[in-house]
């Protein structure tokens, strides 16, 4: 048998370092670095009339004071639009450092370097800015209405209309029996990964080359974006995500002003500078997801079969436009999850307002389409008077039904076509992992003691693995040990276990031999990045086939040494062998290393094994050259995957729920996650993905909300009032999993990262709406809201 | 206007360690950037995400919300000094791996200082009792299940090298 880590719930080849406190952080890097601070807008929406730096002259270890008329070519231009679509007519971007205006609070308006933190923050605190206050749009209403605008020019606050449409949708609604009308509101959260952003750059001016460290989803673009604004030659130019404390998708965005700030200034100054984002800082100067109004007009039959699906989506997306669309695109595409109406329309505005720029947050949209479609279903359900199982059972797309196009245009440009998934029984899972056909007994048991449950239930199916594509690089050193890479980047998801489990099976060697850097354009420089829950998918197929060509050459050179036919030979822990004879027979077998050794012929010995590949040092035929024609040295190889379009995971999500007849009060009883994404890699990081989303998507639901008030300040930009789920908040989360594999990739991998939180609010909504007995239409819902929704009805 | 400053003598970890600082250097700054001792991390500034824990003379403490010239002549133990002697995992990071207590790990050096001295005042917490251990401190990775599985098996390896 080959060694097979592939498929194992292994431990982690990276935790032993993060526990001894041995990462490597951005802020644990460059001690002796120069510190940056920003002047950040305290307003919302104002012409910056003067910057006044006098007092901050004679602080102690100030070094630098930049405004924007200090940022020389193309360092000072807006920031770029990074993914443009056409119905994005008015996209609008920021300023590395603000040029005349600033749209939010949190906006970099005066960057400063100075010996130290401390002493950079005393001189942001001395420097004066003189503002002329312009009237801030806040709230999706007020952004839709046009009374006032967010950029001068730009009609009605919107900077993209879109329409996407399958059938005939009015002409549905009109002939269907039943139509029901419903509008639904979901608020603001973020991502807040436990480290905010931080860069550091090293400028060497003897190589004239820039190293830039950056906590980042995506250092491969960083990489050339930077070449680009600050003009360099891209080979002049390094950048490197270290350990990264969590993204969740606010670090996929580049350059963020200070990814270019900083570098521009350590080359200026010729000193390293570092740059460490706070606390507050990460609130007002990142980015927020998830806000919208949605309307859904549903037509469907009496079995409650969807007939005609109109639904319309205004969306948030803050002061800036720096990551396009895709938010609004995945919401009004993936909204249709698990069904398949007979006609749908999808239209959607995206919209301006003074508050920090909208960006993916793990589910990218998907948890608004999720929401809009699931209460959808429940409404159905209700007004048939039909089990909500049984509703949803009706609309599934079939699993002979596969491949399924749903005819429209996903967010990476090519048809939504789902290529696999058991949707039935991914159902008949859940239901009978939290006891569906069991739960009004225990309705019956609870109401009778004074009791308020209820349970809820959500679907959802999540394109993953979206190009354009991923590389993997792969080398069996002289010693034996593999070294790999990718350039797609790390943060936390355990890439550096998975790769390696992928890596070690394909090529037959222990896994605690494989050693994968991620997220270093020194090792690997072409990659897009780590978000769409595409890594395992990508960058797992692009190492798979790297390391299967890494196989292929072994074979070939120890089928020379062993005078054996290549296809007759097998790797087994590190050892290329005979098939099926005993490890160590003579003449039988070659270790890897030695292999190695072999395939990078040499003329100097620097040691013992070295000599073995000299000219001198064995038998040689001296007919071919040393390399042979197409061949190249060294026992490594390069793969790519590029798919032909997205695999689409799925899952479904159960959760039931105690209100409390008195306060109010939300109280999670069960929550269960039936997940199918394909064959695993390591089905324990898998379920630690699933329960770090679920945890989100619970946190999305009941607690986090981000509170602007009228002036466009954000008043909860800290962890005392922005609640994040402790471990309190957080239910027990109990999975089952279901495996289609993917046919669109060699692993049949679908990827895993964002499923836990798409249906977090959904099925809680569904819940709650179970237990009070009337429809939940906005989330998240805080005790406050539900006691508020009760003394309406009952003042109705 | 340049600060005074002043001499802040430590036992970190077993080893006098001592670096002049003003008064108001945290000791999580002071920790991280004048020892150079970067496994505590800082993760809100305000004392609310635990990331920042230590020990004090064995109390767990926020070291974003103390001045480093405060603790002065202090025994502090930080997650590099949660290692076996042999420099091994110690029996709380030991259990993180076990029960795949961690993800990005960026929080996971407050977890597991704050275990550690819970541990010492409760050796054998029920499952409900170690969901409490770790409700000061935030993760926005796992989802915390983990984490409380990884309280309850830092209890039995303790035990076990307690008992040994």
């Amino acid at each position: 048998m080959t060694t097979r880590s592939f498929g194992e719930p292994i431990a982690r080849l990276e935790d032993p370092r993060l526990l001894k406190g041995e990462g490597r952080f951005l802020d644990d890097i460059g001690h002796r670095a120069l510190a940056a601070a920003f002047v950040r807008s305290p307003h919302a929406h104002a012409r910056i009339v003067d910057i006044d730096v006098t007092d901050a002259v004679g602080v102690d270890g100030l070094v630098a004071v930049y405004t924007h008329d200090d940022l020389d070519g193309r360092a000072g231009e807006a920031l770029p639009v990074l993914i443009p679509h056409e119905t994005l007519t008015h996209g609008r971007t920021g300023f590395a450092l603000a040029k005349d205006e600033v749209n939010h609070v949190g906006e970099p308006i005066v960057m400063v370097v100075a010996t130290d933190r401390y002493l950079a923050e005393d001189a942001c605190a001395r420097i004066r800015v003189e503002y002329d206050f312009l009237p801030p749009v806040v709230g999706i209403e007020a952004a839709r209405d046009a009374g006032l605008l967010v950029h001068d020019d730009v009609p009605g606050n919107v900077s993209a209309h879109m329409v996407q449409s399958r059938g005939d949708v009015e002409a549905a609604l009109a002939a269907a029996p039943n139509v029901l009308d419903l509008d639904l509101d979901i608020e603001r959260s973020a991502s807040t990964p436990l480290e905010g952003k931080g860069v550091h750059a090293r400028w060497d001016a003897d190589d004239a080359s820039l190293r830039v460290y950056t906590s980042t989803q995506a250092s491969t673009s960083v990489r050339a974006a930077l070449a680009a604004r600050l003009e360099l030659p891209l080979d002049r130019v390094e950048v490197i995500a270290p350990d990264v404390g969590g993204g969740f998708g606010v670090k996929i965005v580049h350059p963020w002003p200070e990814e270019v700030l900083v570098p521009w200034a350590a080359i200026r100054l010729g000193r390293e500078v570092k740059w460490t984002e706070d606390r507050r800082e990460h609130f007002v100067g990142a980015a927020h997801e998830r806000g919208q109004l949605q309307h859904v007009r549903v037509g469907f039959d009496d079995e409650g079969r969807l007939l005609g699906l109109d639904v319309t989506v205004w969306h948030d997306n803050g002061a800036y436009t720096p990551y396009g669309i895709i938010v609004p695109i995945i919401t009004t595409t993936q909204l249709l999850g698990p069904y398949k109406p007979d006609a749908y329309r999808a239209e959607f505005f995206s919209l301006y307002t003074n508050t920090v720029p909208v960006t993916p947050y793990r589910g990218a949209g998907r948890p608004q389409g999720c929401f809009a479609m699931e209460r959808t279903m429940d409404a159905i359900a209700a007004h048939l008077g039909l089990d909500r199982t049984v509703v949803r059972e009706r609309n599934f797309i079939r699993p002979d039904e596969m491949p399924y196009d749903q005819g429209l245009i996903f967010q990476d440009g090519r048809p939504l076509v789902y290529d696999s998934g058991d949707y039935p029984a991914t159902l008949e899972k859940l239901k009978k992992l939290v006891g569906w056909e069991e739960f009004a007994a225990f309705r019956d048991e609870a109401r009778a003691a004074g009791r308020r449950v209820g349970i809820g239930i959500a679907c959802y199916v999540e394109g993953t693995g979206v190009g354009p594509y991923e590389g993997g690089w792969v080398k069996v050193e002289t010693d034996g040990s593999v070294v790999a890479a990718t350039g797609l980047t790390t943060q936390g998801q355990g890439h550096k276990t998975a790769f390696a489990q992928v890596v070690a099976s394909e090529l037959g060697v222990p896994v605690d031999r494989v050693a994968v850097t991620t997220g270093d354009t020194r090792r690997f420089g072409y990659a897009v990045g780590t978000f769409a829950s595409r890594a395992a998918v990508m960058s797992g197929n692009a190492l798979a086939a790297a390391a299967r060509k890494v196989r292929d050459k072994a074979l070939r050179i120890a089928g020379e040494a062993l005078e054996a036919d290549p296809r007759d030979l097998e790797i087994v822990d590190g050892v290329v062998r005979v098939i099926g004879s005993p490890g160590g027979a003579p003449g039988a077998s070659i270790p890897l290393a030695t292999v190695a050794v072999l395939a990078n012929p040499l003329r100097y010995a620097f040691d013992r094994e070295a000599e073995r590949a000299t000219q001198f040092g064995g038998p040689v035929d001296f007919s071919k050259p040393p390399v042979a024609e197409g061949e190249s040295p060294g026992l490594e190889d390069t793969g790519f995957y590029s798919p032909p379009r997205s695999t689409f995971a799925n899952g479904m999500h159960a959760a039931i729920v105690e209100t409390d007849p008195e306060t109010a009060e939300i109280t999670i009883l069960r929550y269960c996650v039936v997940h199918d994404c394909g064959t695993l890699i390591n089905p324990r990081i898998v379920e630690g993905q699933i329960h770090g989303g679920v945890a989100q998507g619970v946190g999305g639901a009941l607690y986090e909300r981000m509170v602007y008030d009228g002036a466009g300040q954000l008043l909860n930009a800290s962890f005392m009032d922005f609640l994040m789920p402790y471990s309190t908040e957080v239910p027990v989360i109990e999975t089952d999993h279901l495996e289609t594999p993917s046919p669109l990739n060699p692993l049949g991998i679908k990827g895993a990262g964002e499923a836990g939180v798409i249906p977090g609010s959904a099925v809680l909504a569904s819940a709650i709406s179970d237990a009070e007995g009337f429809a939940i239409t906005r989330m998240p819902i805080s005790p406050s809201d539900l006691f508020s929704l009760r003394l309406a009805r009952e003042s109705r | 206007m340049s600060e005074a400053m002043y001499e802040v003598s430590l036992v970190v970890n077993g080893v006098p360690r001592s670096a002049t600082v003003p008064a108001r250097r945290l000791l999580s700054d002071f920790l991280r950037h004048d020892l150079e001792l970067t496994g505590t991390h800082v993760g809100c500034e305000h004392g609310v995400c635990g990331a920042c824990t230590v020990l004090v003379d064995g109390r767990p403490i926020r070291s974003c919300l103390q001045f480093a010239v405060t603790v002065d002549g202090a025994e502090v133990t930080t997650v590099e000094g949660c290692t076996r002697a042999d420099g091994e995992l110690g029996h709380v990071q030991q259990a993180f791996r076990d029960c795949h207590g961690l993800q990005c790990g960026f929080c996971t050096p407050g977890f597991v200082t704050t275990i550690t001295a819970y541990l010492e005042e409760n050796p054998a917490p029920t499952e409900d009792e170690a969901r409490e251990a770790i409700v000061g401190n935030l993760c926005r990775c796992t989802g915390y299940q983990n984490i409380v599985a990884s309280v309850l098996r830092a209890a039995e390896l303790r035990a076990e090298e307690v008992n040994r």
